[in-house]
């Protein structure tokens, strides 16, 4: 908790040295007992937590489903699912994946508890409006749920049309869970956008800003205006089955082609959604560990927003071979591959970061640097799919399949990953067992890679995605990659197992373990319910980590 | 037959069409550039980890400042890499789309879960596709149902087949086998099981798998549809007529009501039949029953082609629409993709052959040819050229000149491309 009167605020205060981690005997996690206090908070870091908790479940269910689907694809032959059971079980892997997981996992999970923190602000602009997106997120979420269990979905999570307005599976509840999800989106993002504006700290400017508030605001602006056109869209669905009205089959004279073009309007864009918090992370990260205040500071933020821009600008490079022009296939491929620039301009700069750095090897570091080289390969090969020619070959393949997890898991998820640890003691107050970090992150890298890379080359050799059943010489890419999705499945089933061990038992952490800049760490952990005791205030950059003195020694009591 | 398939752990596919070769060279040459960058960049992450590891009793370092070059630099040189790369996607993407316009067209169905084939004599097939070799082909796909795609990965090519409209894939098998074809657009239950095979064979092979085939031509069926479906007793022709005539329509403008002006294609066509009032020609009344699910898919390709070998100008009333359409906006006729040479092929052809409806493939061969007005023959009547040509000059080669046409034997396509004026 630094004063006013402190010459630098990120700095943390002089300490003794070894001095002994205390628990703060009041903060947001105890200062209220019961359900109800938890349930009608309007603390943005319980939200968080609420989120933390419900996220993860959802990742549980997703990742259920996709081990499903990985066991099916062992063998050529459909033997474990029957062709209905592994369309529903694919299907409920991406809605549950995307729609409950991927979209809301780092913003309203790490942004919600970390948005205030940094900003020094108290809470975010609406508090109560913040709780409520957490409910809508829940009964969107019910009802995607029920969709999967009373039935399923068997419409793949993009509900193309016209099948997903003519199968007979729960369409229209999942549509209206995605929509209802939708709004949690809406009202996430302007409560981040006003409390990014109005609320900052005294001295707080835009460009002293801490780079993960940067990618959080291009992700709430992406958020703010995709989301009702995917809204509205899945709604047409449901009111297209429902009474027949022609928007998108042609057997009621609809367009079957206007539903991709209103979807991936919105769910291009979302796949930055994803990623950008992520990039977000990463940017704390990689300085923090490196000792080095980042590299290229307003290139990186301003990267952020060109990619929010210019992604509202590629929707049609998932429709080149769809039946759209060609002439605006090529206009589309051009776009697509000029997104490529800013995600360049990241890469290069986390790397120049480390350049003369004093870096230090502890478990977000390493999802970070992991993060980096997954990343790496699932862009560059986002520029294979951006090249008109080679995407009308490799188009719906499992070359596509293996781009995109490559970005959302090798990208996105290993980033979470790293900011889940990062923040993990300041959220819980208590440390991670370092050790079982690490192996968890290398189990995770080698396991990802094992069970996607094979797939680029499946994908190459024309293996169609969203396959119950295959040709059989395809089969030998399809053992690695289960092979691989088992060792994965097992490196995240670690975090979770030690994770919340350490939530009650770890050491416990101070309020600043890693000895990182940032206002979030000024404050104890976890923080008192007011995140701040005085507001502080800010003169300088967010990294300004040569004017820390030796490191201390922290010594964690239990 | 089974199809072609690497054995062993390969990583690349058949070339069997004339765009793989290109498709793999870029695929290649990216797969370097990522490869080069999969080393270097993580390669100077690892160099960096190692030698600025933290060590003890090391100072923190000093703040570093930034530099507009370097940023510069690694923000203008991906620039021209990637406008590079985007200039050869798109190059091999004009290969891969370009049509022929000899392009032998095959009648493509897909349906859950079946695919659907009918060749240009009328022969039909499920799931697995026979084409000559070193032909162009045009596959014509439409859907009844929902989404599908056709891709052939030893083709390198793939399109998205639509309910409600046409969609087009364009080709050149150049390589004897036969290789898979899927699915690619999920569909539904069975999607995984709609997968067939496509047989590329020698010209004279795929000639004599043909040859059996003794049914009706798509344009025969939809000319005893046009009678049947009462569509004859409207589309006359005849003044104060309440539908326009469809002599010559094919590939030419028309006005509709409200002002605009369409090009009378496929989709045109296939639309008008099956969502009659969407697009009512000028001068006419939104009259015309909607023929949505009276029709099937096949019933419509067959409709298309009768129409399609309606020759222009034949009879009284054939200006009718066309009139309108001069009349109210000056519209201009124009013939589509003439090849120059076409009038000349078709003089000589006219010549040697007085009678009107003319079949010059030989007797048992079953490339039929549509009714042929020879005498009216206008290069309006050519737009649908097709590459029955070199089937029929393969004929004419086997057969020992027992055609009815005197034509040339040669193979060589420029040659044989102003040859079939008798193909509509």
């Amino acid at each position: 908790m630094s004063s006013i009167d402190a010459p630098n605020p990120y700095q943390t205060q002089t300490r003794p040295q070894s001095q002994e981690a205390v628990f703060p005997l009041v903060n947001y996690l105890n200062k209220t007992g019961g359900w109800k206090s938890w349930l009608l908070t309007a603390d943005h870091k319980r939200i968080a937590v609420l989120y933390l908790i419900t996220t993860t479940l959802s990742f549980l269910i997703g990742g259920l489903a996709a081990a499903l689907v990985r066991l099916e694809l062992l063998t050529p032959q459909g033997d474990l699912l029957s062709a209905d059971g592994y369309n529903k079980a694919f299907s409920a892997h991406g809605i549950v994946m995307v729609f409950m997981f991927l979209v809301p996992a780092v913003p309203a999970v790490l942004g919600n508890f970390l948005v205030p923190l940094m900003l020094g602000a108290k809470d975010l602009a609406f508090p109560k409006i913040n709780l409520l997106s957490w409910y809508l997120y829940m009964i969107g979420s019910a009802l995607c749920i029920y969709a999967i269990i009373a039935g399923g979905v068997d419409t793949g999570w993009t509900f193309y049309t016209p099948y997903s307005t003519t199968t007979n599976t729960n369409v229209i509840s999942a549509a209206v869970g995605v929509f209802i999800i939708g709004f949690s989106s809406i009202f996430t993002g302007f409560n981040f956008i006003i409390t990014v504006h109005k609320m900052r700290a005294p001295g707080l400017t835009w460009f002293r800003l801490p780079l993960f508030i940067w990618s959080i605001y291009a992700t709430s602006l992406i958020m703010i205006l995709g989301t009702p056109v995917i809204g509205i869209t899945v709604l047409m669905v449901a009111v297209e089955r429902l009474i027949h009205l022609g928007v998108f089959d042609p057997a009621f004279g609809g367009d079957p082609l206007l539903f991709q073009h209103l979807f991936w309007f919105y769910s291009h864009p979302a796949v930055y959604i994803m990623i950008l918090p992520g990039f977000g992370i990463i940017s704390e990260l990689i300085p923090c560990f490196a000792r080095r205040n980042i590299f290229g500071y307003s290139f990186i933020a301003m990267s952020s927003l060109a990619i929010a821009m210019v992604g509202f600008f590629v929707w049609g490079h998932h429709l080149f071979v769809s039946g759209q022009s060609p002439y605006a296939g090529v206009v589309f491929s051009a776009l697509s591959f000029v997104i490529g620039i800013p995600t360049a301009i990241k890469v290069f700069n986390w790397t120049a970061t480390l350049y003369k750095g004093s870096i230090s090897f502890e478990t977000p570091m390493l999802f970070a640097l992991f993060f980096i080289g997954l990343f790496l390969v699932g862009g560059m090969t986002g520029l294979f799919l951006a090249a008109v020619g080679l995407d009308v070959h490799v188009h719906d393949t499992y070359f596509v399949v293996a781009h995109f997890h490559y970005v959302m898991v090798g990208g996105m998820m290993l980033a979470y990953m790293g900011g889940v640890h990062f923040w993990f003691p300041k959220i819980s107050g208590r440390m991670y067992p370092e050790f079982l970090g690490r192996i968890s992150a290398i189990t995770i890298f080698i396991g990802f890679n094992v069970t996607f890379f094979p797939q680029f080359v499946m994908g190459y050799m024309g293996m169609p995605r969203q396959y119950h059943e295959y040709v059989s010489e395809y089969q030998v890419y399809h053992v690695l990659s289960t092979a691989g999705a088992s060792v994965l499945g097992l490196g995240f089933m670690m975090p979770i197992v030690y994770l919340t061990y350490a939530w009650f038992f770890g050491p416990v952490a101070g309020p600043n373990p890693y000895r990182a800049t940032g206002l979030e760490w000024q404050t104890s952990s976890p923080p008192v319910t007011e995140n701040f005791l005085e507001i502080p205030v800010v003169s300088v950059g967010p990294y300004e980590y040569s004017q820390f003195k030796e490191d201390d020694e922290v010594v964690h009591s239990r | 037959m089974n199809p072609q398939v690497p054995s062993d752990f390969e990583i690349f596919p058949v070339q069997a069409s004339t765009v793989a070769a290109d498709v793999d060279l870029l695929y290649i040459s990216m797969v370097a550039l990522t490869a080069f960058l999969c080393i270097v960049i993580p390669g100077v992450i690892v160099y960096f980890s190692v030698k600025y590891r933290r060590r003890p009793g090391v100072p923190r370092p000093p703040r570093m400042g930034t530099s507009l070059v370097l940023e510069l630099t690694w923000t203008i040189i991906p620039f021209f890499i990637v406008i590079g790369m985007f200039f050869w996607g798109s190059h091999v993407f004009f290969l891969q789309t370009t049509q022929d316009p000899n392009a032998l067209e095959i009648l493509t169905t897909g349906k859950q879960w079946m695919w659907k084939f009918q060749h240009k004599n009328g022969r039909r097939e499920i799931q697995d596709l026979h084409l000559p070799v070193n032909t162009p082909i045009r596959l014509k796909m439409a859907s009844e149902d929902v989404l599908h795609s056709v891709f052939i990965p030893a083709f390198r090519l793939k399109q998205d087949v639509l309910p409600g409209r046409f969609s087009y894939l364009n080709f050149t098998p150049n390589r004897v086998g036969v290789y898979h074809l899927f699915c690619n657009q999920y569909c539904g239950t069975s999607h995984s099981q709609m997968v067939g095979k496509v047989v590329v064979m020698e010209l004279a092979d795929y000639q004599k798998w043909l040859g059996g085939f003794t049914g009706d031509p798509p344009e025969k069926v939809g000319e005893a549809l046009f009678t049947s479906l009462a569509c004859n007793t409207c589309h006359t022709g005849d003044t104060g007529s309440r539908g326009p005539l469809l002599n010559g329509l094919y590939g030419h403008k028309v006005q509709l009501q409200g002002g605009n002006v369409v090009t009378a294609d496929d989709n045109y066509l296939r639309e008008s039949i099956l969502n009659s009032q969407a697009k009512v020609v000028f001068g006419y009344q939104p009259i015309m029953p909607s023929f949505n699910g009276v029709v099937s898919q096949d019933q419509v390709n067959a409709l298309i082609a009768y129409i399609k070998t309606l020759p222009a100008g034949q009879d009284t009333g054939s200006a009718k629409n066309t009139a309108a359409a001069d009349a109210n906006g000056g519209v201009v006729m124009s013939p589509e993709d003439q090849a120059s040479t076409t009038a000349l092929n078709n003089a000589s052809i006219t010549s040697s052959e007085p009678s009107g409806d003319v079949r010059i493939t030989s007797d048992s061969q079953a490339l039929q040819t549509a009714p042929n007005s020879s005498d009216i023959q206008t290069p309006q009547d050519n737009t649908n050229v097709t590459s029955s040509s070199v089937m029929q000059n393969q004929d004419a080669d086997t057969t020992a000149g027992e055609a009815a046409s005197p034509q040339p034997t040669g193979l060589d396509t420029t040659t044989t491309t102003g040859e079939q004026q008798g193909v509509l």
